[in-house]
């Protein structure tokens, strides 16, 4: 590993402003190498792909928007539904169904504009791949994408198993979870490790990292492989274990929304911890850790 | 978080998506990118029959689990004068002919069709749309009636066309629905032209009087109002020239995924 170089600021950049983008501090500090370059690699590969397969995933599911638990389709009992209401030459208004519960959530969610002109469509036309109702292409973009997810995804792991990341740095310890509250309540206050502490992830983050990875990711492939009619010929038990193909398309929807969740968060905490410094840490591999380096 | 960061880091986050999801679409007008994309639909294809193979059947059902209501998709009632006579005297002079790379060319009515071994299974239909109904078909497994007309050995394809018209070609001919399976899948053991659905006589939304099942595809392979099966070397010269009226409009060929 590189050693951390001290650096000196040569400009004057007020220090609450530094400390908001997450600029190096003005005090002693030095960078820390905290990833590897198959971490990087992966991390931009996957944001890239995963933004590919969220927005072509919802333009699949605009093709039929509604979700169903078992075998098959309970077309008068679905679990959730985007729909429009109105007449077939002009769509008022558009619904979203959660169990017994209607929402109106016209203009993005079961109607919304297509050429300024109000159309029936699950997901809006600026969350999905392609922009137009094309479910052809959509299924081209998410098949052809799943493959580079499950490649990106396997050179991570394997690396990061074979390299003990996994369990150095991913895996939550006890400490961890018995660290937990004290850990909540610290995020809710944003105050983030500092100096030593910061060249670890803390429980939070570890258990977040951890559920993706271990959990959601594995999870939305054998999901997505269920809905498949020729791997279930081959694997009957895969969509029996989620309780048949509709309850599997459910949970890749689930799947798919956790990691829009995770996205949404992380985005928030990369941003609230440093914008600059945990930028910087994941395209050089160095994070800039405040204090003295230790002899 | 202070509100000039918030609404900086949204219109980061919108504008960097909104450029990706132009693009994306704007590739996707692109022959150049559908081709490219629509390549992996073959390393799909071989390693999912890596795992199926020939044989692995797809799961049957309880009768319990039949959907009291199975949805029809696509054509529901062809719109022609030939099929509206033929639903009217129940379909009596309906033929299928089987010909193309065989050595003894086939025409079968169907009693004749009736009168061979028949097959019942419970299965599940998966539309591309993403639902699925369980229904229980009877029909004559595909493989026998195949073989009784002796394909030639350069036949690799089986094409099955439709009464059920579909608009015109761009050459201005009219358009019929028309579908495609390789020997693998047609000979498959459940691959079957079904004349029953859940004991009844086939209804005109679901095909009569024979559709095709093909249990381990997506719906849109099992042509329905099926006139003519033709064996062929490979399907370029038919219509729009990959293999079926929705791979013509831009969906893939290998629909088992």
């Amino acid at each position: 590993m590189p050693a951390g170089d001290q650096t000196v600021s040569r400009t004057r950049i007020p220090s609450r402003l530094r400390k908001a983008l997450g600029l190096a501090p003005e005090g002693p500090h030095y960078l820390f190498y905290r990833h590897g370059w198959i971490v990087r690699l992966t991390h931009w590969a996957n944001a890239a792909i995963l933004f590919v397969m969220l927005l072509s995933g919802l333009q699949i599911f605009n093709a039929h928007p509604a979700l169903y638990w078992g075998r098959s389709s309970d077309f008068d009992h679905p679990i959730l539904s985007l729909t429009a209401r109105g007449t077939d030459d002009a769509v008022a208004k558009g619904v979203t169904q959660i169990g017994p519960w209607d929402f109106d959530t016209t203009g993005v969610l079961g109607a919304s504009k297509v050429d300024g002109q109000m159309t029936a469509r699950g997901f809006p036309d600026w969350a999905t791949i392609p922009g137009p109702q094309w479910l052809a292409m959509g299924r081209l973009w998410h098949f052809a994408f799943a493959w580079l997810f499950v490649a990106n995804g396997l050179m991570f792991l394997v690396w990061a198993t074979w390299r003990g990341h996994v369990r150095r740095d991913l895996l939550p310890t006890k400490d961890d979870i018995r660290h937990l509250p004290q850990e909540i309540v610290d995020h809710a206050r944003l105050k983030f490790p500092k100096g030593e502490a910061a060249k670890r992830y803390n429980g939070l983050q570890k258990l977040a990292y951890s559920a993706v990875l271990f959990v959601v990711a594995p999870l939305i492939v054998a999901t997505g492989l269920a809905m498949s009619p020729t791997m279930d010929a081959a694997a009957p038990w895969l969509p029996w274990i989620f309780g048949g193909r509709q309850s599997a398309r459910t949970i890749h929807f689930l799947c798919a929304f956790s990691f829009l969740a995770f996205f949404i968060v992380h985005i928030v905490m990369v941003v609230l911890s440093g914008t600059w410094n945990n930028l910087r840490s994941m395209i050089t591999g160095r994070y800039a850790i405040e204090g003295e380096r230790a002899p | 978080m202070t509100d000039s960061r918030r609404n900086f880091l949204k219109a980061a986050l919108a504008g960097a998506g909104a450029a990706a999801l132009s693009g994306c679409t704007r590739l996707s007008q692109k022959p150049w990118v559908q081709d490219a994309l629509g390549e992996v639909e073959n390393l799909t294809r071989r390693v999912q029959r890596v795992f199926a193979g020939g044989h692995a059947l797809a799961t049957e059902y309880k009768k319990s689990d039949i959907a009291p209501v199975f949805r029809a998709n696509g054509t529901l009632n062809p719109s022609t004068d030939e099929y509206a006579a033929h639903a009217a005297t129940g379909f009596r002079n309906w033929r299928i002919a089987v010909g193309g790379l065989v050595e003894k060319p086939l025409s079968l009515s169907l009693d004749d069709l009736q009168a061979m071994p028949a097959r019942t299974q419970i299965t599940r239909h998966d539309c591309v749309e993403g639902w699925s109904c369980i229904g229980e078909w009877t029909g004559v497994p595909l493989a026998p009636v195949l073989a009784a007309a002796r394909p030639k050995p350069e036949a690799r394809y089986v094409m099955f066309f439709c009464a059920d018209p579909m608009g015109n070609l761009p050459s201005g001919e009219a358009a019929y629905y028309y579908e495609s399976l390789d020997l693998l899948e047609a000979t498959h053991p459940q691959t079957i032209l079904a004349y029953r659905l859940n004991g009844q006589v086939l209804p005109i939304e679901h095909g009569a009087p024979v559709r095709l099942r093909a249990e381990r595809q997506l719906g849109y392979k099992m042509a329905k109002y099926i006139q003519r099966i033709e064996l062929v070397e490979n399907f370029h010269r038919f219509a729009g020239g990959k293999g079926g009226y929705w791979e013509d409009q831009g969906y893939s060929w290998y629909a088992g995924i």
